[in-house]
């Protein structure tokens, strides 16, 4: 830790009484980042600034918008048509929205790669988890807020399934509307929440950063730091790595909201609502999907309902399934296959929900459903002890010098230096 | 980006297409064809002209059973849009009648429309607008260039994303103006039914409402029912979208600035890792 040395006497005198700058320069200019990182490591910087670019949107459209049944449709067509530049601000929040999936799904899959969740990470994986559901209630409020066809039935849909629970399951639900279907209420309280989980999103990332730095980043090796040979300082390092990474993002994001924006949206909810007209089919935004088809897989509304959650919550005891020593999948022959078995469930799981729940399409469902929790809860811990793990390098400097076998998640930044 | 790297990419991108691919709308409902529009890709742009001419369709023959209410008169001169001059837009306007008030004894009263209103709808409400169709609704037309789409499938999908083909709602109304059939033999519509090879379930309670030689072009354009669904779906295009132009203008300056900063960003990236080894 190096000190800072402050010239000015005012900002000496003010770091004397609240440290926050000598706090920042620990954590951003000087804080030590492995060397090896790769290409991989860069989302989590993306979705920081996704989560502002949300919340900075967010506020504006709030200016504008109207949470009542009967303005909310018109109120967002407003924003489109005659506030300046609010097309442009909606498309990024609503894009916004779908990139911030993009960046946390591939965030989340790095960690299960990397071994990212092991000791001493547990508890920064968990808070991860706690982001992912707070991310996926705020987006699905958020989606209602336009108040369209799908805005509706959606949340139709997805408040009836608490009605699964049971014996109190119909009160819970009718005290979740504020009255006897999805009406005014409900999208006022919506909204209200979908104000403020952004900022709970938003304390549980400082937490989520500050149990990053007092642990330390994992790498693509998964072995500790050892000396600080085996280390570089984030600025300029990482910073500059992570801002390239960040505009080629952006890109991606640009394309999606000038070009495209209504690609990932669904043409229905253009309609305004009409809880007297269902849709031919009700779908959730995409990033929901690979749950929905969880949720509709199992026969029983409650079994639905207990598997769609647990689907998720099963991540929360990852690190104590998996019980191989080695962290990285680099050196894990097994891991490494059934890692991408496991992505390749996932997105055939995205697709299946988006199908209609019917035939061909159920059974292969439940086979998909059957084989995620397969693997967290029967694959992991085997492998543990059936796995021959490859011989681990000494330590990260050695490994950015030689070694550096098949890798699907090339350490591309390591490997051309 | 490697090799892997990008092939990572489009693996996603094929997901996300794929999960757009996947809904289903009813069944039946031939596939729209596509068709060619001036303002689709990356340096689209409104024809002036024939968002001029599709004005003209919507008022003399939609505009009797369709509103059009979150469009104002004054856009009809904005830039990116018909362009009408101010003068035009005014005369517009003044053509139409729109209910104010109240006025200083309680009344509610009718005036002459300006710039600023937006186009009255034709019926006071839905129910009323029902109470005209045996229960059927015309809806406003304000979006929905925007809120009809058709299946694509999957290949489809994926080469929209990198085409960038977002004219699937101009497609639909293009082809339900001018889809209207006799029914297939044993089928037998009851009154105000009629047979379309693109509406879901193909029996649609709007008559057809376009035909050869209709409407009046004074610019030489074919007046042929072909030509008045391409002019008013595009029309309507606008209507949904006015800052397309816009949008798609400042996407290519943004893009340049990006591609520019991420070779500045690039280069010192690599300057900086250089002595990391
Ligand atoms: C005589 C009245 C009438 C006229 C004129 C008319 N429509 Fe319609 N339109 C209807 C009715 C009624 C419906 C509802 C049909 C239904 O739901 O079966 C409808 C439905 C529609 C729909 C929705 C179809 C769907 O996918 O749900 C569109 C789009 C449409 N009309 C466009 C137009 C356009 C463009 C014009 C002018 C060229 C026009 N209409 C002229 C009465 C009319
Ligand atoms: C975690 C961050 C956030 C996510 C993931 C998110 C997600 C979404 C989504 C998916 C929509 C629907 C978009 C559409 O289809 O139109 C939406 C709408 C909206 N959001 Fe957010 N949002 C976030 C943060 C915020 C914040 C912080 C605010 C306000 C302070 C906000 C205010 C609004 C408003 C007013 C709308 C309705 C307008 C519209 O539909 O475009 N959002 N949000």
């Amino acid at each position: 830790m190096s000190e800072l040395n402050l010239k000015n006497p005012v900002l000496r005198w003010f770091e004397a009484r609240l440290p926050i700058m000598s706090f920042m320069h620990h954590s951003f200019v000087t804080y030590p980042t492995p060397r090896n990182l790769n290409y991989w490591w860069t989302f989590g910087g993306i979705l920081t600034v996704m989560l502002i670019i949300q919340i900075i949107t967010g506020i504006v459209l709030v200016m504008h918008y109207t949470p009542t049944t009967a303005d909310a449709f018109n109120s967002v067509e407003h924003i489109m048509r005659d506030v300046n530049y609010g097309w442009l601000i909606r498309y990024v929040h609503s894009n916004g929205a779908s990139m911030f999936f993009i960046a946390v799904y591939i965030h989340i899959f790095r960690g299960l790669y990397y071994g990212s969740y092991k000791d001493p990470r547990e508890v920064l994986w968990i808070l991860g988890v706690i982001i992912l559901l707070l991310m996926m209630a705020t987006a699905f409020m958020g989606y209602v807020l336009p108040w369209g066809q799908m805005s509706f039935w959606g949340a139709t849909v997805i408040t009836n399934l608490f009605s699964a629970i049971p014996g109190v399951g119909q009160a819970v639900v009718t005290w979740l509307w504020g009255g006897y279907s999805v009406d005014n209420p409900t999208l006022q309280r919506f909204f209200a929440l979908h104000y403020l989980l952004p900022f709970v999103i938003f304390g549980v990332v400082i937490l989520h950063i500050w149990a990053l730095h007092h642990v330390g980043q994992n790498n693509p090796t998964g072995i500790d730091v050892k000396s600080n040979k085996d280390t570089v300082p984030f600025t300029p390092y990482a910073a500059t790595k992570d801002n390239f990474a960040l505009i080629l993002f952006l890109m991606f994001f640009a394309y999606f909201v000038f070009y495209i924006p209504n690609y990932l949206g669904h043409a229905d909810n253009y309609i305004p609502a009409n809880p007297l007209q269902t849709p031919v089919h009700i779908v959730p935004e995409w990033y929901l999907l690979p749950f929905y088809a969880i949720l509709r897989a199992i026969p029983s509304k409650l079994g639905g309902v207990v598997a769609m959650f647990a689907s998720i919550l099963v991540l929360v005891f990852v690190p104590w399934l998996d019980t191989s020593k080695v962290r990285s999948a680099r050196y894990r022959p097994m891991y490494k296959q059934f890692f991408w078995i496991l992505v390749i469930c996932c997105i055939g799981l995205g697709y299946l929900g988006a199908k209609p729940a019917e035939g061909v399409y159920v059974i292969a469902a439940r086979i998909l459903t059957f084989y995620y929790f397969l693997h967290f809860l029967v694959i992991l811990p085997l492998l543990g002890y059936l796995e021959k793990p490859k011989n681990v390098p000494p330590s990260i400097a050695d490994s950015v010098l030689k070694g550096r076998e098949s890798d699907p998640m090339p350490a591309r930044a390591g490997a051309r230096r | 980006m490697t090799v892997r790297g990008s092939a990572i990419l489009v693996a996603a991108v094929a997901a996300l297409a794929l999960s757009q691919a996947a809904p289903a709308p009813a069944a039946e409902a031939a596939k729209p064809d596509r068709q060619s529009w001036s303002f689709q890709g990356p340096f689209g742009h409104y024809d002036r002209a024939q968002l001029q001419r599709g004005l003209k369709v919507y008022r003399e023959v939609c505009q009797a059973c369709h509103g059009l209410k979150l469009v104002a008169f004054r856009n009809l001169a904005e830039t990116g849009g018909p362009e009408f001059s101010e003068g035009q837009v005014k005369t517009i306007a003044s053509e139409y009648k729109i209910q104010d008030g109240p006025n200083d004894k309680g009344e509610m009263f009718e005036r002459d429309g300006r710039p600023s209103d937006r186009f009255p709808s034709p019926d006071a409400n839905e129910q009323a607008a029902r109470a005209r169709f045996n229960g059927s609704y015309p809806p406003d037309l304000s979006v929905i260039a925007k809120a009809r789409s058709y299946e694509v499938g999957l290949p489809g999908a994926l080469a929209d994303f990198f085409r960038q083909y977002q004219e699937h709602g101009p497609d639909y109304l293009q082809a339900l103006l001018t889809g209207y059939q006799e029914p297939p033999a044993g089928v037998t519509l009851p009154d105000g039914q009629y047979w379309n090879k693109y509406f879901p379930g193909n029996r649609i309670a709007m008559s057809q409402p376009l035909q050869d030689g209709q409407v009046s072009y004074t610019d030489g354009t074919p007046e042929k029912l072909d030509q008045y669904a391409r002019d008013v779906s595009a029309f309507l295009m606008w209507a949904a979208e006015p800052h397309l132009e816009q949008r798609k203008r400042i996407g290519f300056q943004v893009m340049i600035f990006l591609i520019i900063f991420a070779g500045l960003m690039y280069f010192t990236k690599k300057k900086v890792w250089a002595d990391a080894h």
